[in-house]
């Protein structure tokens, strides 16, 4: 392995940029706490939620980072699992990013429960037939695992374990993702979730979601440095990303197939592909075309695209899975719960309608406060320590080390 | 260290300020001066939160009436004579200690502070 | 026999009839005795609701608001999607008839409870007499449990509230739904909801007590459950949809 002093010199250097970026976070992650003190002390009142959307905005970003938290250390898994070299160069700063989306996301979550000052009793009290509870361990346990892979990662007496920490990383952060969509495909009550596809779902969008992040950052990290990703690295990077939306849209494809298949389940399909306003429109347009198509287009449209051209693409993806998780979390949670198959029901607890929802400024401002806080995880700890990938000059893209 | 005794004695006189600006003890207003508390005050002091939180398990998760732990009696006889609640300002009677020691009162998020509190006062029939 | 004496026999006769007669009846009316202190609740019990919804009228809502009164649901929420309902009327077509029906919805307190089942830390509970509650003491407000529920039974509260009844404890980031009444059902009293319909539509009772009316009801007259084909096995079941 070539070192550069050159390049980490680079990095180590204080700028004004550096400091006005760290400010930034900074104020995005406090403007995101104080909404959530806010919303803590009058209550949920203030918030677009309601009974019948009772996970919104905050949970949309929350789940988002959590799962391309998962997603993000497959390029490490890539290096150490699978021995390519790339990859391995790579496993820090994907490591890095896990552990910081993870937060990010965690930090959403627990400031938008409505006693988010008993996060203690949720730490400790535990009701194991919930896939909540096990999530409590898996995500506390990610931390853990994610923590030691960086270290032998980077210590170099320590390297000789990488590939036993790495596959144990591997497999952690699969059960996490499955417990993740699990946490829907485990509810029988609405039309949306009650299935097991939804479990091994997700881990195909994080891979897709997490390897999307990953090329923005890296793409962020070696301009700053004045430096240019290998063209071979990016061609294996972004050909590895259309593969991953590929199999995204073919979960998508069977999950809707299935469901219209059901006739009880047709009018729920109806509403998500037809005429559920919102939904529709960020089903198509935000998943499907801006999330999907275009940026296939952009990764297979040429053998060797730009470098723009990949970091707009994977922009365009992280788009298009918000656009995916406000349709599936949210679109879920709008279409009404068939209590009476074959009768059409009202009430006063809207019963039987389409449920609406405005999201709020405090959630919004929250879930940026989670982004805020993996930005400025990220931002420091590159910063501090050696995180930019290092790639081999003669044979960037060598099969094995 | 060279200054490293001078260091450590500066740092020990500087934690007597908070000694020396004390918060004056809590003026604690017993509503009923006759009754007697199910157990001694120093017994209280030290154990009122074990209790509650023992109890609560049996009446909420297994149904238990009756017992000698009851937080709505402990109310009827707390509850100060002006706002008839037993939170509202420091002469109530747990808040005054509670301000104090400086530690949140979550039992009032749910639970009634008043004292003889009519949700309505009519029956469902009624 | 004397005329009067057979007279008095016949009456004698009459009044013991009589009483033996009116002996169920009287029966109906205790069909919770209040426990005893220091007694838990029991799974010999299992209290549950029998709704003849046909007895239902459309726009009669006394159940809502005698739940509304006896359990402190008197906040005001400016926003109506918002609001706290423990019971709340469903007014239905059916699809392919039109014929109109209308009946109460509450927690359906099931055997098997979706809810139970999700809550990451126990709060939400079945005790052991049937009835599902949330233990508000240790609920984090995490509202999966309102994602759970079929029957879309749950509510959360969204704001700071004041005016609790004091026998029933809520509070803002927590859960709730239909507690059946427990602090009433505690002390041999029926449920509000119950009590207050002013066509009797609503019984209460043991489904453990094969001699409860409704055990009797349920064992020889059609009833179901809704959403059956979930198999949470309710507390609470229908007639006449």
């Amino acid at each position: 392995m070539t070192t550069s002093t050159t390049s980490f010199l680079t990095y180590r250097a204080s700028t004004p940029k550096f400091w006005l970026l760290a400010a930034l976070g900074a104020l995005v992650s406090a403007v995101g706490f104080i909404a959530a003190l806010y919303m803590e002390h009058k209550g949920h009142i203030v918030t677009g939620m309601n009974q019948q959307i009772v996970w919104g905005l905050p949970h949309v970003f929350a789940i988002f980072l959590i799962v391309s938290c998962s997603g993000v250390l497959n390029v490490a898994s890539i290096g150490s699992v699978f021995g390519k070299t790339a990859y391995k160069r790579r496993a820090a700063l994907s490591g890095l990013l896990s552990i910081a989306m993870l937060a990010g996301g965690l930090f959403v979550l627990m400031l938008d429960l409505g006693r988010a000052d008993r996060v203690i009793i949720a730490a400790t009290t535990y009701n194991f037939s919930s896939i909540f509870a096990w999530n409590v361990f898996l995500y506390s346990g990610m931390f853990a695992v994610v923590a030691v892979y960086l270290w032998v990662s980077m210590e170099k007496r320590m390297y000789g374990w990488v590939k036993p920490v790495g596959v144990a990383a591997f497999v952690w952060r699969l059960i996490l993702t499955t417990g993740t969509g699990s946490i829907f495909g485990f509810l029988l009550s609405r039309s949306a979730y009650q299935s097991a596809i939804i479990a091994p779902m997700f881990i195909i969008m994080s891979f897709a979601w997490g390897l999307a992040v990953f090329l923005i950052v890296q793409e962020v990290m070696f301009r700053w440095n004045q430096l240019e990703v290998h063209p071979a690295i990016q061609k294996r990077m972004k050909n590895l990303l259309g593969v991953f939306l590929a199999a995204v849209f073919y979960f998508v494809v069977v999950y809707h197939l299935t469901n219209i298949y059901y006739a009880k389940q047709t009018a729920f399909e109806r509403f998500i592909l037809l005429d559920g306003g919102i939904y529709t429109l960020l089903f198509w347009v935000g998943w499907f075309l801006v999330g999907t198509v275009v940026p296939m287009a952009m990764i297979y449209g040429s053998n060797q695209p730009s470098r723009n051209s990949i970091f707009v693409a994977s922009l365009l993806v992280v788009v298009g899975a918000f656009c995916q998780l406000y349709v599936f979390i949210i679109g879920g949670e709008a279409f009404p719960i068939d209590i009476f198959p074959g009768w059409q029901i009202t009430s006063t607890f809207s019963d039987g309608q389409i449920a609406t929802y405005t999201p709020k400024l405090p959630e919004f401002l929250l879930g940026m406060g989670g982004i805020g806080v993996a930005f400025m995880i990220t931002l420091i700890a590159v910063r501090v320590l050696k995180f930019l990938p290092e790639d081999d000059p003669v044979q960037p893209d060598a099969a094995h080390d | 260290m060279k200054h490293l005794g001078l260091i450590i004695g500066a740092l020990l006189a500087f934690m007597t300020v908070p000694a020396a600006a004390e918060v004056p003890q809590p003026d604690i207003v017993i509503a009923n001066k006759d009754s007697k508390c199910i157990a001694p005050p120093a017994v209280m002091r030290r154990n009122h939160m074990k209790m509650l939180k023992h109890q609560r398990e049996l009446t909420l998760r297994e149904g238990i009436l009756g017992a000698k732990v009851s937080l709505r009696r402990c109310i009827e006889c707390h509850a100060s004579k002006t706002n008839d609640s037993v939170i509202g300002s420091d002469k109530n009677f747990c808040q005054t200690c509670h301000d104090y020691v400086a530690v949140k009162l979550d039992c009032w998020e749910c639970h009634q502070p008043k004292a003889n509190f009519q949700a309505t006062g009519a029956m469902p029939h009624d | 026999m004397t005329d009067d004496s057979r007279r008095h026999f016949l009456a004698l006769g009459a009044g013991v009839a009589g009483a033996t007669l009116l002996a169920p009846g009287l029966h109906l009316i205790q069909v919770a005795h209040a426990r005893a202190d220091g007694v838990p609740a029991s799974s010999a019990n299992r209290w549950g609701l029998l709704i003849d919804s046909s007895k239902c009228a459309t726009g009669c809502d006394a159940c809502v608001k005698a739940c509304n009164i006896e359990n402190g649901i008197v906040e005001e929420v400016p926003d109506p999607r918002q609001r706290s309902q423990w019971i709340r009327k469903i007014d239905m077509t059916e699809k392919s008839t039109g014929r109109k029906h209308s009946l109460p919805m509450m927690c359906q307190h099931c055997a098997e409870p979706p809810c139970v089942d999700v809550c990451p830390t126990g709060a939400s509970m079945k005790r052991a007499d049937g009835i599902v509650l949330v233990d508000r003491h240790i609920c984090i407000g995490c509202r999966y449990c309102m994602m759970a529920c079929p029957y879309k039974a749950r509510s959360f509260v969204h704001e700071e509230l004041t005016q609790q009844n004091p026998e029933v404890p809520r509070g803002k980031g927590c859960v709730e739904a239909c507690t059946l009444c427990v602090q009433r059902v505690d002390k041999g009293q029926l449920p509000a909801c119950v009590e207050a319909c002013p066509e009797g539509a609503m019984l209460f009772g043991d489904l453990k007590d094969p001699n409860s009316e409704i055990s009797r009801r349920i064992a020889q007259e059609a009833t179901t459950e809704v959403r059956a084909d979930l198999e949470l096995n309710t507390g609470v079941r229908y007639q006449g949809i």
